[in-house]
């Protein structure tokens, strides 16, 4: 790339301090190497938190731009969550590091081919927007396309990019649509009209793309009647409620546990068969550490007859992250070539090291994630990766299950 | 040094494709377009070049639907120009009425290289490049994978199947079909094309397609059919010999 496109250095560390809301707080790093010891890819790292902020103090940022360790960050909040300073770490150091090493052409060619599908396709996976809602077909009573509908309904479900194409998480949407039929709610999809949420793609550094795709669901939301927006998707959640209300686009937004959780007296007569299985919940980063969603995901689990709740080492706020975020869910190949470990494995042997069955999730990322990683982690095999949902439909379902 | 790269959109392959009413065309009502996936190659191929041995790129492309994002992305590249051929459809012209379109552009601009993509998938009367080069009386050098500037010559790298390279050297101006460019098109972040909406603009061009007599006349299109399903012979091997040299008989194999 040429030069010109990049910042005099001594630009840097004002364009850090003002990337995000708080960002100024950088100057109150003490320097104390917590956020690089909490750091999941730390020790591979190169330039974890601390260290780029030593590198911009003197002055030398511009050796950082030419390392691609970066793209190392998951985005998992861990660093933000656990700074003494409580500097942005996340959406302001990291983010906007990435951003300058965007522009300046140095992105894992993996990581391009989402953005560029981001943008052309409004979804990371590179699937027609037109086949979005495919995943509803067969379910009864409908599932309402607001488009074809054409009538209010109290909730807008934004279902996101995995929940919509990925052939695994797709069953989760089917079981998510099945509870909100059976408690009755009126609800509707925006199918081809949603795009992605945008939110992994803007913490990978593309804060245009993001801007781009919120305005097109800003759009689409403004066509319709509705009460409130829920997803089944964290990141979206957070997308919805910290980033899109900046951009003009304010929702009230719950994420479906919250949801379900507010219904839990009319939910629980439901929950009849027992699903006799020791149970871990995972805490999503965007979920728990970002917006402090822990008790009702285990308050859904808890009132299923049968079901066991325990805990695995890392939980609550300090959750270890599945390896999906902030773009990590498109640079497995990177990442693997670089520690030849993922992430998921690290969760998936800390499932099995607290006898765990099922390891419970309430994220998009994470059924593919965490099965994949059981086929190779030793004594996984018998581990089943199950969304929330799932478990809640197949303690409502007596005839065995949803399929 | 001056190149030009010719750009067309295609069919996206991401959509189901439909046939229309007529039977022998695309429904272009429902079909997506995207970049020629070879002429996004030689964009970027003309970057490269560009930031290796200096000089100006132009990007000419004819006019149809999404032509414009794919214009101001190469000038975020680093494009210097571009360049709309108004009055033509890539979707609605042949490549003689697409080459010839652009022969006079060219002629104008007097370029030293002119870009490619080798081919399209929707090609049905050869490639635009080669056609451009007979018209133009222009040397033409198609499969480039790579080049090099070196004493006013161009070093070329062609690849011919089993995995054979040729290197190569042609004197410009010529016109090359570009089969891959040295690195995957690059990805430029949304604000750099939303600055390069802002800093540069699209010159029009109005040219009036002439189609060839000599072009293939479409007497229908449709979907792959099913053929005849297999027949499965059973019984003892000796059986099954028989029947089958029986069968190889009948339709005159044997």
């Amino acid at each position: 790339m040429n030069s010109t496109s990049m910042m005099p250095k001594q630009e840097y560390y004002d364009a850090m301090l003002h990337a995000v809301q708080k960002g100024e707080r950088l100057r109150l790093c003490l320097e104390c190497g917590t956020c690089s010891g909490i750091c999941p890819f730390g020790h591979v790292m190169v330039y974890p938190p601390s260290r780029l902020i030593a590198m911009l103090r003197a002055d030398r940022f511009e050796k950082v731009l030419k390392t691609d360790a970066l793209w190392m960050c998951v985005s998992c909040y861990a660093c933000t969550a656990f700074c003494p300073s409580q500097i942005p770490l996340t959406a302001g150091l990291m983010a906007r590091t990435k951003e300058e090493l965007l522009l300046a052409g140095n992105v894992p060619a993996e990581l391009q081919d989402a953005l560029a599908n981001s943008q052309r396709y409004g979804n990371a996976l590179g699937e027609s927007p037109r086949k979005r809602a495919d995943w509803i077909g067969g379910i009864t009573p409908e599932v309402k396309v607001m488009a074809k509908a054409k009538e209010p309904v109290d909730v807008l479900w934004f279902v996101g990019d995995y929940a919509s194409y990925h052939p695994r998480v797709r069953s989760t949407s089917r079981a998510f649509a099945t509870i909100l039929n059976l408690l009755g709610v009126s609800f509707g999809i925006l199918g081809p009209e949603e795009s992605s949420d945008g939110d992994s793609q803007r913490l990978a550094g593309e804060r245009g793309l993001f801007e781009m795709l919120a305005e097109k669901n800003g759009k689409a939301f403004g066509k319709y009647e509705f009460g409130s927006i829920i997803t089944t998707d964290p990141h979206a959640y957070n997308a919805l409620k910290n980033e899109y209300p900046s951009l003009g686009v304010t929702y009230p937004v719950q994420h479906y546990t919250e949801f379900l959780a507010d219904r839990l007296d009319q939910l629980r007569p439901m929950l009849k068969r027992e699903v006799k299985a020791k149970v871990v919940y995972h805490d999503a980063c965007y979920l728990g550490r970002v917006n402090g969603i822990f008790e009702q995901p285990r308050a859904l689990l808890q009132a299923i007859p049968g079901l066991e709740l325990t805990e695995m080492a890392h939980n609550h706020s300090n959750s270890l992250c599945c390896g999906g975020g902030g773009g990590g869910m498109w640079l497995d190949g990177f990442q693997w070539e670089k520690v030849h470990v993922r992430l998921s494995d690290l969760r998936v042997q800390e499932a099995v090291a607290a006898n765990a069955g099922t390891l419970a999730v309430a994220c998009p990322y994470e059924t593919p994630r965490f099965e994949d990683a059981a086929k190779t982690v030793p004594g996984a095999s018998g581990l089943c990766v199950k969304d929330i949902a799932e478990i809640l439909v197949e303690a409502v379902d007596s005839e065995g299950g949803q399929k | 040094m001056n190149i030009a790269v010719l750009a067309k959109l295609v069919p996206d392959l991401v959509e189901e494709l439909s046939i229309d009413a007529s039977g022998a065309k695309l429904d272009t009502s429902f079909a997506r377009l995207i970049v020629n996936e070879f002429d996004d190659h030689a964009i970027e191929e003309g970057i490269l070049l560009k930031e290796r041995f200096d000089g100006q790129v132009t990007i000419l492309a004819p006019d149809d639907e999404g032509i414009d994002d794919v214009l101001f992305t190469a000038a975020a590249k680093g494009a210097d120009r571009l360049l709309k051929l108004k009055g033509i459809s890539a979707m609605e012209t042949s490549s003689h009425a697409l080459a010839r379109a652009y022969a006079d552009v060219v002629l104008e601009l007097k370029p030293d290289l002119v870009l490619a993509g080798v081919q399209a998938h929707n090609d049905l009367d050869g490639s635009v490049g080669s056609l451009l080069a007979g018209m133009l009386n222009l040397p033409y050098v198609g499969y480039v994978s790579g080049i090099s500037m070196q004493d006013g010559q161009a070093a070329l790298r062609k690849e011919y199947p089993a995995g054979l390279i040729a290197e190569l050297q042609v004197t410009p101006p010529a016109v090359l079909g570009i089969q891959a460019a040295e690195q995957p098109p690059r990805y430029v972040a949304v604000s750099k094309v939303r600055q390069a909406m802002k800093s540069i603009s699209i010159e029009e061009r109005t040219v009036a397609p002439t189609e060839s007599p000599a072009v293939p006349h479409i007497g229908r299109m449709f979907k792959p059919e099913a053929a005849q399903h297999a027949i499965m012979l059973a019984g003892a091997p000796d059986e099954i010999a028989g029947k089958l040299v029986k069968i190889f008989k009948e339709i005159g194999v044997i």
